[in-house]
């Protein structure tokens, strides 16, 4: 066992890996953040998603040990400082961007790292984006509606299932 | 996965040394390595990671050369060689997905050699040389059939030197579950010819569509290509498509990537 220490939301945290460790298994039974899911653990579906550093990666497919010193931003991160949904998180609410809510927060990570490198992006660019990323109840619809009015784009117009 | 020692040296020396020890094994994205680790099917007891190495990243010209670390990510290439080698970098920001770009390296996909990877078209396609760390190795000796490649145990990828092109593209044929090639062809034009390479066909990995290369040489342009057809002998056939769907694609791909030349 070796000792990884992260800066996870902001906050320094350590705890013990093995070679073999992943990112998310660290992250959820080392450091206790079970916002991170694993659906597939085969690098597929993107339920795992975490910010490394600032880059979106699928954390079931990192080493905790090879992340050593990193910046990681979780979906427990995500939310505005008094605790409220963020933009991109309500949007996902409002919309009915979720039903089960098992891929949510990998398409949240996924979704605000394509807002920060493309804040207004087309519906064909945020389905693009997302390809990485599974959702087995929603069809997606309503989730590339979420991402387009989090990016303040009108969507009153779009027509989905509500 | 079986348990290992794990190693982040931040030079090649190191890297090479712990790579010398038994049954090591360099990681670099992991994107395909951790997944095959899983199953089972890889078990190495020491994996020396490449992300560590800063002399191993990075994407610069010189002269008439693209030359790209090995640890560069599939995202740096789409972004940095755009400029200087657009159909390179396009091929780049198609791979997998965003997340797969951010991790998966291009010394990592050329030393893996899957017969449906991207960039073994590229490096073919444009007579790229593979920099080791103890020689350079010619793209055409590389490439050695499906998941086959000249390296030694324990030789790494350094970098890889793109001759740049007057005009390419690549042209994929997503397979759409697992979006690598179902067959893609990279087409390249230099002022001594075209060259043609062949990615998710054949069962003997990456290879030089060689009728098409001497169309192209004396009139690059898809009318060229008229009446040439791709043999199915040796193509894959699986459940995604048969070996004659694949030699048709062949064909199809390549016209496509001759029209989107660039
Ligand atoms: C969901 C998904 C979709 C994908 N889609 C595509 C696609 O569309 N097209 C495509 O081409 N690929 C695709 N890939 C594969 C991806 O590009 C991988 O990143 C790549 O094949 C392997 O690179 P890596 O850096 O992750 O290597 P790793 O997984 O770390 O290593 C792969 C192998 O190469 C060896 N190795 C690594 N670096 C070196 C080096 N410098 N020298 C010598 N040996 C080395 C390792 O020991 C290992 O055997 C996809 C992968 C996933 C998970
Ligand atoms: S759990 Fe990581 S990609 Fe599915
Ligand atoms: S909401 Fe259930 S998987 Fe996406």
């Amino acid at each position: 066992m070796t000792k990884v220490t992260l800066t996870v939301n902001g906050r320094s945290m350590s705890g013990q890996a093995e070679g073999r460790t992943l990112l998310s298994s660290f992250l959820r039974e080392e450091l206790g953040l079970t916002g991170t899911h694993v659906g597939c653990d085969t690098s597929q579906c993107g339920a795992c998603v975490v910010h490394v550093d600032g880059q979106a990666v699928k954390s079931c497919t990192v080493l905790a040990q090879d992340v050593e010193g990193a910046n990681v931003t979780t979906i427990e991160g995500m939310a505005n400082a008094d605790g409220s949904l963020n933009t991109l998180q309500q949007a996902f609410q409002d919309h009915h961007g979720l039903q089960c809510g098992f891929c949510t927060p990998g398409m949240v990570m996924a979704a605000s790292s394509l807002l920060a490198e493309n804040p207004k992006p087309t519906e064909a660019e945020v389905r693009h984006y997302l390809e990485g990323n599974i959702c087995r109840c929603t069809g997606y619809h309503n989730i590339v509606k979420a991402v387009m009015a989090a990016s303040g784009q009108d969507v009153s117009d779009t027509v989905a299932a509500e | 996965m079986y348990n290992f020692d794990f190693v982040k040296p931040a030079s090649v020396e190191d890297a090479v040394a712990a790579l010398s020890g038994d049954e090591a094994q360099p990681l670099s994205g992991g994107m395909t390595l951790l997944p095959s680790m899983k199953q089972r099917l890889n078990a190495p007891a020491t994996l020396v990671s490449l992300t560590g190495i800063d002399a191993l990243k990075g994407v610069c010209r010189d002269g008439d050369m693209l030359v790209i670390g090995a640890a560069t990510p599939h995202a740096v290439v789409a972004r940095d060689a755009a400029a200087d080698y657009p159909a390179l970098a396009e091929l780049a920001g198609q791979i997998g997905d965003p997340m797969v770009r951010n991790r998966g390296t291009i010394g990592g996909s050329l030393a893996n050699n899957d017969p449906s990877a991207c960039y073994p078209a590229a490096a073919l396609a444009s007579g790229a040389t593979i920099v080791t760390d103890k020689r350079e190795i010619a793209a055409e000796e590389f490439f050695q059939g499906m998941f086959a490649t000249a390296l030694d145990e324990g030789e790494i990828i350094t970098s890889v030197k793109f001759p740049i092109p007057q005009k390419a593209a690549y042209a994929k044929f997503a397979q759409p579950a697992s979006r690598f090639a179902l067959t893609g062809a990279f087409v390249a034009q230099y002022a001594d010819g075209a060259r043609v390479a062949i990615t998710g066909a054949s069962e003997n990995g990456v290879f030089r569509w060689s009728e098409a290369e001497t169309a192209l040489s004396s009139n690059f342009s898809a009318d060229a290509l008229n009446g040439l057809a791709a043999s199915a002998d040796q193509m894959i056939g699986d459940l995604h498509g048969t070996p004659e769907y694949r030699a048709h694609l062949v064909g199809v791909m390549t016209r496509r990537a001759v029209g989107a030349a660039h």
